[in-house]
């Protein structure tokens, strides 16, 4: 089997374990449940920082910085801001606690 | 070839992703899946610094300083009222990350398969369009644009024109594996991206962020095709699978279909609610009136929305539900999918300021209440109460569902003023005999009930 056939059937069966993953959820859980997809695709980082560690110019190294400065927001934003939302759903926390401790985020 | 320890981690990462979206499909696990999924991101990054030859190695570092600062500050810092279009941003800057990606790789274009070519011209095509209407998203929530639909003559052929000529320039690209070509095509999709965005309606906006975010994913998956990375290609074909079933989930939760939402502004729906009907009369009380009408009533069910969260008024409220609570009065938040700007949304607000999860009651539950309750407080709501839903077929919110606010014995609207709300659509309810309106900032007026409460 070539690569090519190889990644190909890895995208086939990553669309149906997609599909199937979220097939029930209720609809107050839609929100972080599209935030932390979205963080999840942040991990484009693993592609900027493979270009830019084989950037052979200046020019290439720049954009593939922004690249990575982009994707890196992406990644560590979406996490934390996903937690976040989650945290309310614990509900166990004090009633004055009107501004959350300051915490620096999971990832 | 990268080494076989490394492609076993990226197993293992992907496996936490699909278990991280497992996990935020349900309540109890939802917060332990999205920990998860940092997880296997963060081994994946540390995995791609050994596994791949990386040069340049102190610069990569202080860019992913630069983008790491920000983002979690920003993601902790801000209201939660702006979440809806921090996760719009993220969700842009992810496309337009894949799209450089994908152009910086064509720049040794002749060692691509076909197959790669083809996929990295997606990746640039759908990461921009990602970019470009996310951007656009952002700007209408943040309210530094108008959330109405915008549409301009001809619109339909010139967003045509734009997707045949950003198709011709995709295959051009592919055929040249030319840099230049690829730099216009991800312009062109940029432009297709606002095109997309521009004549949605802002209630619409959240599905419109949802369905954007699974083109991510699929520039994302196409992104890990060219580099011939796995964990890439899973992750971004997971988000891009589930991100179109929560897509069509949310649509379903307002009553729409994605194409109508798209599309639904071409066809011409009537959606500007002209000012003739804003000066009919209103039947307008004071605090002390309302504060009555609640105090006496067997059943109160409060109706929050966006206005609400604006105010900040989720503690106020959660005060005054206390108090009616106290002498006897029974009390529920009735939530619609949608209340807030995304659906969920409205529950995260009413969580942060403990309000109980019981006295939350998801939409069919609360409209089987609604009409026993005699009073219905709506702060700050408006579209997710306006019967022009149920009964003018010609309204651009027909058929979506709404809480039947209108089957209380009587409604009290806090509102700011007589604009419409997000959608931009008159609402009948507001005319109604039954309805009494106190005018007012949400925290302000819910603070003088609170007061006045206490005096009884």
């Amino acid at each position: 089997m070539t690569e090519g056939v190889a990644l190909l059937t890895v995208f086939v069966l990553a669309v149906f374990v997609g599909f199937e993953v979220v097939s029930k959820v209720s609809s107050t859980l839609h929100t972080p449940l599209m935030s932390g997809a979205n963080a999840i695709h942040g991990v484009i980082l693993v592609g900027a920082v493979i270009v830019a560690g084989t950037a052979d110019e200046a020019g290439v190294l720049v954009v593939a910085l922004i690249a990575v400065v982009l994707a890196t927001l992406n990644l560590v934003g979406g996490f934390v801001v996903t937690d976040r939302m989650l945290e309310m759903f614990g509900g166990t926390r004090p009633p004055t606690a009107e501004v959350a401790p300051a915490k620096v985020g999971g990832e | 070839m990268i080494p076989v320890w490394a492609q076993v981690c990226y197993v293992v990462a992907a496996v936490c992703f699909i278990l991280a979206l497992k996990g935020l499909a349900s309540p109890k696990s939802a917060r332990r899946g999205n920990l998860l999924g940092a997880f296997g991101a963060l081994l994946a990054v540390v995995v791609t610094f050994f596994a791949y030859d990386i040069d340049n190695l102190g610069w990569i570092l202080l860019a992913v300083a630069v983008g790491a600062v920000p983002g979690a500050l920003g993601a902790r810092r801000v209201a939660m009222t702006a979440m809806p279009q921090l996760v719009a941003l993220f969700n842009g800057v992810g496309g337009g990350a894949a799209a450089l990606v994908a152009i910086l790789e064509l720049r040794h274009a002749e060692l691509l398969s076909d197959g790669a070519l083809v996929a990295s011209a997606f990746t640039i095509l759908i990461g921009s369009v990602s970019f470009a209407g996310s951007a656009v998203t952002f700007l209408k929530l943040q309210e530094l644009m108008t959330g109405r639909p915008i549409t301009f003559p001809g619109g339909p052929f010139v967003f045509g024109g734009v997707l045949v000529a950003a198709l011709g320039l995709g295959v051009w690209t592919v055929a040249t594996g030319s840099v230049t070509l690829a730099i216009i095509l991800a312009l062109v999709g940029l432009l297709a991206g606002v095109l997309l965005v521009l004549p949605v309606g802002g209630a619409d906006v959240p599905i419109v962020i949802s369905l954007l975010n699974a083109f991510t994913g699929l520039a994302v998956a196409a992104g890990g095709y060219v580099l011939e990375n796995a964990l890439l290609l899973v992750a971004g074909t997971l988000v891009g699978a589930s991100g179109t079933i929560l897509t069509r989930a949310m649509a379903r939760a307002m009553g729409r279909s994605v194409s109508s939402i798209l599309f639904g502004a071409f066809k011409g729906g009537s959606t500007a609610g002209g000012g003739e009907a804003s000066d009919r009369p209103v039947r307008s009380a004071g605090p002390d009136d309302v504060a009555i009408m609640l105090a006496y009533a067997r059943r109160v069910i409060v109706v929050p929305g966006y206005g609400l969260a604006v105010a900040q008024a989720q503690h106020t409220i959660r005060e005054l539900v206390d108090l009616l609570e106290k002498r006897g009065v029974e009390v529920g938040y009735a939530i619609h999918p949608v209340a807030g700007r995304m659906p969920g949304h409205m529950n995260v607000l009413l969580a942060e300021a403990n309000v109980p999860y019981e006295q939350l009651l998801e939409m069919d539950t609360a409209n089987g209440q609604l009409r026993t309750a005699d009073v219905a407080l709506v702060v700050g709501a408006n579209d997710v109460v306006n019967p022009a839903a149920r009964t003018s077929p010609g309204s651009p919110i027909y058929g979506m569902p709404i809480l039947d606010a209108d089957h209380a014995g009587a409604i009290v609207f806090l509102k700011r003023s007589m604009r419409p709300g997000f959608a931009g659509i008159e609402n009948e309810l507001l005319f109604d005999p039954k309805t009494t309106l106190l005018f007012g900032d949400a925290k302000a007026s819910l603070t003088a009930l609170v007061t006045a409460l206490k005096s009884l």
